[in-house]
């Protein structure tokens, strides 16, 4: 292929390490951005470890609290960030193509663009720990306690990492917007979608419309490190409640970008493994768009103790309870799903059982404190790190775990072993109860959180010692998970096209699937497709064996443009010459990028 | 079958968390033991909520299971072809609406009345959150002038009285927190947040009610802690009088010598390394000249709280030696930031153990 | 044929090119973007505390024999206060804004003024009049600089005035939204600026032309809407 001057000659697949750097394969993105995740999410559980063991018994002395400030910060950005955002985000890559009949998301570059600038941002964020600090004033980084006087170099870290983090989450989720909008199959209208790909639209909009305003917070909190602004110092005038409510404006949208896919996976398998189609589709799908519009309008009920007034905490108390509405319609109509099945237990459908019990506990909980008055007391302490752990661990973590079983045929062509993956689900399940479970007591008892160490005699003793020994048994279960995918490694391909008889377009092709998706685009004639072939004894289209599928080819200016992004990142940290030197990296990058013939 | 028999022998087991849970509003820091009229109407909701959650969480758990076990698959079990069920969505529609309405009715009735103003009759206190410790100023004679009594970490109050609090924060935002007596308002620098509540009649005891700061602030957050004593109305007026005297002269002569070195206003590093200020640079105590420094807590009569460090150590000699030793061993984090000069130093780097001593007999003796 | 179908930018549900659909959500986004730009100088705007007396000594002068003050506020402002000098003696001053309406109405002229050649770049770039869309992509990317140029030439009379981002929050929140809607001015004029260059490569800007002026006018037209809004909320609107 002739060159453009000055750009390279496109990648060959040759070698194995650049046919990964270079690719623009979705499922290999995908799984790039599960790989990574996944050992981010190993990373974020060590520092949850080191945490319970500080914990474990009063006056503990097993870290000091500057690093257990970091620890505890480290902990929640790592998982939010870095591990259940990107788990979604793997989902999204590898299925969300399959899923809607498409041979590609609609930008592959972007896509791959997407991936490195998150691996970029996840380095800067974790590196913090070996230059000079990690991040110590907890991930809401509430300013003045934020700000140049209080907090050290670590936070320029939070401000730089989150920056190119939230960059790396536009682009992606622009992408798949565009895709799920443009790029479905003949046939596959939107009322027909599968219930993960309309919550993965939601999420992409979420992302689009809440990532800017937290892109204003932390450029407004740079500045104010850097440049001697004062928009949230009261020193100089500004107000520290202002990034109370940017943060949080971005914040509570989050808490559904990072629970709405784990939501969506569970309705997949509950209607693959009940042998019937989801109960209540519509009203399913409805339920995600209002809980996907609340999010908007509840995020002071994170500020409930600031010194609102009496009308806004009325207001947004309210708005927080009405959520409950959607979420129990969802609840209630995965336990029909449920209801006249005929139901295969499997490691997924066990892990998306135990979703609705657990995910329900966190549900709970939440509108428990949606009352001012009630949060008065449980805001800031164990009850509230019970609620969002069961949020989170319960239901993100259990949902993507769900996930990982019921795909992982369809992605490796291999089964998960089912032996393993029962222990894997009762050591997590019982791990996360024993847990979080007893932090609602802590809570009740009065201790606070973020808080490095407590006296005896508060009566806190026993249950931070169990909810120790649990997090242990949580950490073993997840250590059976990574067993289970080695010793998977070493298996026979084993699973056919539609192992579990799934009704959606993924299972139409083989598995794993051919780079080009589908050897020819499917034909969607109703809700739960594959089941509607079945039934009426129609088959989808047979590809020409002899055609030639063109793909986009591999590139070497995503991995050079994240290149030059993480430099742009890393100049305010370090020498702003490395700056300098990444601006003329990316303008190569994005002038190669442009002039690549993707024919 | 198999699911009664584990579910019988689950039943022990979940009795004995709920009565570990009920054990909770024995705990000195609990929010279920309401020593307040404040306390009592947030308790009233909790409850509320509290129990709807478990009847709703009961029922879903036992849909769960229930459906998951019956419907399990069984040889020549065929799945219904179900897609929906219009009546049946409705109706669990409407059953999350009521639940709603049943928890936000009350809800708005306990917010309009905690932002109701506080009574006329109220005690009136400052309560200011600092890294990492609480002072607290009265407003004795209604005033407006919160310069009657200052005292720091040790909170007097009567029982039966209103008291209403004005917390603010100096540096970072903290939060004020008695679970017992009230539920937690944060102190936000730049702004002034209000908290009024009336401690029961019979809530007066000589035991303390616990408080802690609750709102992540900084390296010794965890031992920023705060101590309420609700007086009888006698006992309070008693309170007042002793801390509105001076402090108290020194008794003999080791506190004479305690009392030299307290008022030295500014010590030499040994090899002539620059100074650092001495006691009175950031402590008061009034009567004794020069020592009117407002920076830490006022020490007027540190002798007769019952705890120093902000709640973390009982006040004692060992602990005053230990403390003005070196204050970072005890709370780390106490002398993190030279910047500011606000935390305060080890002074075993220029006074001999001693004089150390000899300091710590002089505030004991600040009764 | 089954193989283009494929091709990146071609396939399309709603009829919407991928492209340009991205472009139209990530709007979106950039709405939000300003959005909290802009909150963030109203919450300020009603809030900005009197310069302290060091201010106004280092930033007063004589006009009409009145001693007036600049570089504090956005527009005039009426203040009671008497300020006291160090030697004890009275003054009163007069506030005067900072913002020159006048001025700013011009540079926002010449944004809207290159809406208009933007449309008619697109316009000559859809029927094929290749000359027409260089002139006029060139007389956009000209109305774009001189834009900047007002915008620099009023930064630096703030600054001259006292005004900086350290000074006040109205200092901090206006130099920096202003200054973000600069730097999306600036990466219009690179996009413009590279689709002309492109344009004078032998094979122009290929059967998409059109395509491609449109999605660029689409990002212009809507960074000059954010600025009819950002100057009807600082300049017009009084405080």
């Amino acid at each position: 292929m002739a060159t453009v001057a000055g750009t390279m000659a496109a990648p060959t697949a040759e070698g194995v390490v650049w046919s990964w750097l270079t690719t623009v394969d979705h499922k290999r993105i995908g799984v790039l951005y599960g790989v990574s995740a996944f050992i981010f999410f190993l990373i974020g559980g060590v520092e949850a470890l080191l945490i319970r063991a500080q914990l474990a018994v009063p006056n503990g002395g097993v870290i000091d609290p500057e690093l257990y400030n970091q620890l505890f910060t480290m902990h929640a950005l790592t998982m939010i960030f870095l591990a259940v955002m990107p788990l979604g985000a793997a989902f999204f890559n590898f299925m969300i193509p399959l899923m809607i009949g498409a041979r590609d998301v609609a930008f592959p570059r972007l896509n791959a663009l997407s991936y490195w600038i998150f691996l970029a941002g996840g380095l800067v964020l974790t590196s913090s720990f070996f230059l000079g600090g990690a991040p110590d004033t907890g991930w809401f980084a509430y300013a003045p306690i934020s700000g140049g006087t209080y907090s050290g170099s670590g936070m320029d870290y939070y401000v730089i990492g989150l920056l190119i983090l939230g960059l790396s989450s536009l682009a992606a989720a622009l992408n798949f917007a565009v895709t799920i909008i443009n790029m479905r199959a003949p046939g596959l209208t939107m009322m027909r979608m599968p219930i993960f790909v309309w919550m993965t639209l939601i999420v992409a909009f979420l992302l689009i419309l809440a990532l800017p305003v937290l892109t204003v917070a932390l450029v407004q909190l740079l500045f104010d490190r850097q440049f001697t602004t004062s928009f949230f110092l009261p020193s100089g005038g500004g107000d520290p409640i202002l990034w109370q409510h940017l943060f949080w404006i971005f914040g509570h949208p989050e808490v559904y970008i990072l629970i709405l896919p784990a939501m969506g996976i569970v309705s997949e398998v509950l209607p693959t493994f009940s042998r019937k189609p989801l109960f209540g589709y519509a009203a399913m799908v409805f339920a995600g768009v209002a809980i996907g519009f609340l999010g908007w309008a509840v995020w002071s009920h994170h500020m409930f103790t600031t010194g609102l007034g009496a009308v806004p905490r009325v207001v947004f108390a309210t708005s927080t309870m009405i959520i409950g509405v959607p979420t129990g319609i969802k609840i209630f109509n995965w336990l029909s799903t449920m209801w006249g099945g005929s139901i295969r237990f499997t490691t997924a459908m066990y892990f998306s059982v135990s979703f609705i019990a657990l995910f329900t506990i966190g549900g709970i909980s939440g509108v428990m404190h949606a009352s001012p008055p009630v949060d008065q007391q449980q805001q800031d302490t164990y009850f509230i790190v019970a609620h969002l752990h069961y949020v989170l661990v319960g239901g993100a973590i259990v949902g993507i775990f769900s996930g990982l079983y019921y795909w992982w045929p369809k992605m490796t062509g291999r089964f998960l072993s089912e032996t393993l993956g029962k222990w894997n689900f009762w050591l997590m399940f019982i791990g996360l109860n024993m847990t979080f479970f007893p932090m609602h007591f802590l809570g009740v008892a009065g201790m606070p959180r973020r808080i490095y160490t407590y006296d005896e005699g508060l009566g806190w003793e026993f249950w931070n010692m169990f909810a120790s020994v649990g997090a242990l048994i949580l950490a073993v279960g997840v250590l059976v998970f990574v067993i289970n995918v080695a010793r998977t490694m070493r298996q026979p391909k084993t699973a056919g096209d539609n192992p579990w008889d799934g009704s959606t377009l993924e299972w139409a092709t083989s598995s794993p699937p051919p780079e080009h998706d589908f050897d020819a685009i499917p034909e969607v004639r109703a809700r739960d497709p594959l089941w509607y072939d079945r039934d009426h004894g129609l088959s989808q289209p047979e590809g020409d064996p002899d055609e030639h599928i063109h793909m986009p080819p591999p590139s070497y200016y995503p991995l050079i443009l994240a290149l030059g992004v993480l430099m742009l990142g890393v100049g305010p940290l370090s020498h702003l010459a490395v700056t300098a030197l990444g601006v003329p990296v990316i303008i190569y990058a994005i002038w190669g990028w442009v002039l690549e013939p993707t024919e | 079958m198999r699911s009664s028999r584990s579910l019988r022998r689950l039943a022990p087991i979940a009795l004995l968390a709920i009565a570990l849970a009920l054990a909770a509003c024995s705990d000195p820091q609990t929010t279920v033991d309401p020593k307040s009229d404040f306390a009592d109407d947030i308790q009233f909701v909790y409850l509320l909520t509290f129990w709807l959650g478990m009847a709703v969480f009961i029922g879903i758990l036992a849909l769960t299971i229930g459906l998951a076990f019956w419907y399990r698959e069984r040889p020549g079990r065929v799945a219904k072809q179900i897609h929906g069920n219009t009546r049946l969505e409705i109706v669990w529609t409407l059953i999350p609406v009521v639940l709603v309405v049943v928890m936000a009715v009350p809800t708005w009735q306990v917010i309009a009345d905690s932002s109701k103003p506080a009574p006329d009759d109220a005690l009136r206190v400052n309560a200011i959150g600092r890294q990492w410790w609480f002072e607290f100023q009265y407003d004795l004679d209604n005033d407006g002038e919160y310069d009657d009594l200052i005292t720091a970490n040790e909170l007097h109050i009567p029982a039966g009285r209103p008291v209403t609090f004005s917390l603010l924060a100096d540096d970072v935002i903290h939060s004020f927190w008695v679970p017992q007596l009230a539920g937690k308002v944060d102190m936000v620098p730049g702004h002034v947040n209000d908290l009024w509540f009336t401690p029961h009649e019979d809530a007066a005891r000589a035991e303390a009610y616990l408080g802690q700061c609750a709102e992540f602030c900084g390296t010794a957050h965890a031992n920023m802690r705060f101590r309420v004593f609700v007086d009888t109305p006698e006992g309070f007026d008693a309170w007042v009088a002793n801390e509105q005297a001076d402090g108290a002269e020194p008794a003999d002569e080791l506190a004479q010598l305690g009392q030299e070195l307290f008022l030295t206003p500014v010590w030499t590093l040994p090899g002539g390394g620059g100074g650092i200020l001495g006691c009175t640079g950031c402590h008061t105590v009034a009567g004794a000249p020069g020592a009117v420094g407002k920076i830490g807590p006022n020490l007027t009569h540190v002798g007769s709280r019952s705890t120093i460090a902000a709640g973390i150590l009982d006040t004692n000699f060992e602990n005053l030696v230990a403390w003005i030793s070196n204050p970072d061993r005890e709370k780390p984090g106490a002398d993190y930031n030279d910047d500011t000069a606000r935390f305060m130093p080890a002074f075993e780097t220029v006074l001999t153990r001693e004089q150390i001593e000899a300091i710590a007999v002089y505030l004991l003796g600040l009764q | 044929m089954a193989t283009a179908e494929h091709h990146v930018g071609h396939h399309s549900v709603t009829g919407i090119d991928n492209r340009k659909l991205l472009m139209w959500i990530f709007l979106g986004s950039e709405c939000l973007f300003f959005g909290a730009l802009i909150s963030t100088y109203l919450i300020f705007k009603a809030d900005i505390p009197a310069p302290p007396i060091s201010f106004i000594e280092a930033h007063t002068h004589v006009e009409n024999g009145h001693e007036v003050v600049t570089g504090w506020f956005p527009v005039d402002r009426v203040i009671d206060d008497v300020y006291i000098n160090e030697d004890g003696t009275f003054r009163e001053v007069e506030f005067a804004g900072v913002l020159d309406i006048p001025i700013t109405s011009q540079s926002t002229f010449v944004l809207l003024m290159s809406s208009v050649t933007m449309v008619l770049a697109v316009y000559g770039a859809q029927h094929g009049r290749l000359l027409s869309m260089k002139v006029w992509l060139l007389a956009t990317i000209l109305l774009g600089l001189i834009f900047l140029g007002y915008q620099v030439y009023e930064f630096r009379l703030f600054g001259s005035e006292g005004l900086t981002l350290e000074t006040n929050q109205f200092g901090a929140s206006f130099f920096v939204l202003t200054g973000f809607h600069g730097t999306h001015v600036f990466v219009g004029v690179l996009i413009l600026a590279s689709l002309l260059l492109a344009s004078f490569r032998r094979s122009g800007l290929g059967p998409e032309a059109g395509f491609h002026v449109e999605t660029a006018g689409l990002y212009w037209h809507f960074v000059d809407i954010v600025w009819i809004v950002i100057f009807t909320i600082i300049y017009l609107i009084p405080a």
